[in-house]
């Protein structure tokens, strides 16, 4: 079983080495987005550093949906997703690994390149620690919950921006949470509530979303 | 509760727009909500007979 | 009372046809009585003054909203561990109806705020929280739409509300969270006045009419989706003859 995990793993982040361009590309949608703010509503030191913990988590969580409607839908087209589903291995393992790979592939990135946006916005560097920590936690929790949608909008005409649809509304209290640790560390409150409100949301969403995206896939499969 | 007149029910308190765009909008999705729920019966109605015809005489379809 | 007879479609189809009249003259008739206690025997609120006769309305249909939801959600999840046919098209009856309610809980909450805080918006835990739930109801919808196949349509769906359901109860507990901690609670649009008992009277009445009218109308559109799905089945066949 922990093979049949990491050959997984190992397969597609393979694939994604090889196609550079896919995580580039919402690398770069996320500098991008988040550097349209600034030039939406003006340079103003003050005005950026109160609104970027949300900008940067916004545009973090739009820049992962981009690609996950793409999860399972190369192996679905080439038929390899369904050999996968009717192996004798938990369909959970296969979700569990492609969502661990999606991750390390757009989520992991994101992260690196966030402190430099962070000073972008004019944040101390406690504040893009906390920001940093917090998308940490967060950005799993939407390859979760994004995973789901994915299985369960797989092959739909329109998939990608139902997916972001489905999404959303699950997962604004990550959003809430996170941008709100930021907050709180820049107001001096402190953010360890809403960290660990945080983690409590990702630990909810690593017991849950694992299952029923793997009967999302046996739904859609048949 | 006493109303003194007619007028002063409608203007309830000078929030009459109010209390009554909140009530009108939702006696209107009532409304709109059955009458949805009608057409949608008819619809299916007149569907299925049409399809029950198909059944009972295939060779004049498409001829 | 064997439940089980009903869960076959042509008796449920019986059952919930008798249903129907009844459901919808009690809620019309509780209807009636709610709303004249509401204007005519509850009194002027001594903070909010008349604008707060809203509530008759805000209340039902917020809460009515997320009832819905959770209703659905169970029928999603009978469905799906019983693989039958019935549950799930009760829970696609119900969605319309409880995107509808929720939507008028919004709309009425919205204009609630604009006497009270001055405008047309406010972005307070409760309006806040039953935005998601329209959008989480609005994802389901088009979800459905967006599926061809019936039989994964609804799978799908009770997937999605199974996920939605768990979600809710986090949702709102943090919108709560986030909403005081950046407002404070002296803005919240919902605060109800202390209830005069006659207002909680009216309340309850119009709840009681707003869950009767939803009974009403999704058994109503039930019958009309177990008419469309069934249509293969002599039974089906038999009524439509019947009715023709």
């Amino acid at each position: 079983m922990g093979r049949f995990f990491l050959s997984v793993l190992r397969r597609d982040l393979t694939i994604a080495a090889r196609r550079r361009g896919d995580w580039l590309t919402a690398l770069f949608f996320f500098v991008m987005v988040s550097s349209l703010f600034p030039l939406g509503v003006g340079p103003d030191p003050e005005l950026l550093k109160l609104i970027g913990p949300g900008v940067l988590w916004v545009a973090a969580t739009l820049a992962s949906l981009l690609s996950l409607s793409r999860l399972f839908e190369d192996d679905h087209r080439d038929g390899s997703l369904e050999q996968m589903v009717l192996s004798p291995a938990p369909v959970v393992l296969l979700v569990l690994g492609k969502t661990l790979a999606h991750w390390m592939i757009y989520g992991i990135p994101l992260l690196l390149i966030t402190p430099v946006l962070g000073m972008q916005f004019n944040l101390s560097a406690d504040a893009i620690g906390v920001l940093v920590f917090s998308l940490l936690l967060g950005t799993p929790i939407l390859s979760l919950l994004g995973a789901t949608g994915a299985a369960l909008t797989l092959g739909l005409r329109g998939g990608g921006v139902l997916l972001t649809l489905l999404v959303l509304p699950l997962y604004t209290p990550a959003l809430i949470f996170g941008a709100g640790a930021v907050a709180g560390v820049m107001a001096g409150t402190g953010a360890e509530a809403q960290l660990s409100l945080l983690g409590a949301f990702f630990l909810v969403s690593f017991i849950v979303a694992p299952w029923i995206a793997a009967a999302s896939l046996g739904v859609s499969l048949e | 509760m006493e109303w003194a007149s007619w007028s002063e029910f409608w203007n309830m308190g000078g929030r009459g727009f109010f209390v009554w765009s909140a009530y009108g909008v939702t006696a209107v999705c009532v409304v709109a909500e059955l009458m949805w729920l009608r057409h949608a019966a008819r619809q299916s109605q007149r569907r299925l007979a049409r399809m029950q015809e198909w059944d009972k005489s295939p060779e004049q379809v498409g001829s | 009372m064997n439940l089980y007879h009903y869960a076959s479609p042509p008796n449920f189809y019986k059952l919930a046809g008798t249903l129907v009249p009844w459901a919808a003259w009690s809620a019309a008739i509780l209807g009636v009585c709610g709303l004249y206690i509401g204007f005519f025997v509850a009194p002027t609120d001594f903070q909010q003054g008349e604008a707060y006769r809203i509530i008759f309305i805000h209340v039902p249909s917020a809460w009515m909203g997320m009832l819905i939801y959770l209703v659905m959600a169970f029928w999603g999840a009978i469905g799906l561990a019983f693989n039958a046919r019935l549950p799930f098209m009760l829970m696609r009856a119900l969605a319309p109806t409880g995107a509808v309610l929720t939507a008028v809980a919004l709309w009425t909450g919205a204009v609630w705020g604009k006497p009270m805080w001055g405008t047309w918006w406010v972005w307070d835990a409760r309006l806040t929280s039953t935005l998601i739930l329209l959008f989480l109801y609005m994802g389901t919808l088009a979800l459905w739409s967006a599926i061809e196949d019936t039989k994964r349509s609804d799978r799908a769906g009770a997937l999605l509300t199974l996920i939605g359901v768990v979600n809710v109860p986090i949702i709102m507990f943090s919108v709560v969270w986030w909403n005081t901690l950046h407002q404070g609670s002296s803005i919240g649009v919902t605060h109800a006045p202390k209830m005069a008992a006659t207002m909680m009277q009216a309340v309850l009445l119009m709840t009681a009419s707003a869950w009767l009218y939803a009974i009403a109308v999704v058994l109503a559109r039930v019958r009309r989706i177990i008419v469309e799905r069934e249509r293969k089945t002599e039974w089906v066949q038999k009524l439509l003859t019947a009715e023709a």
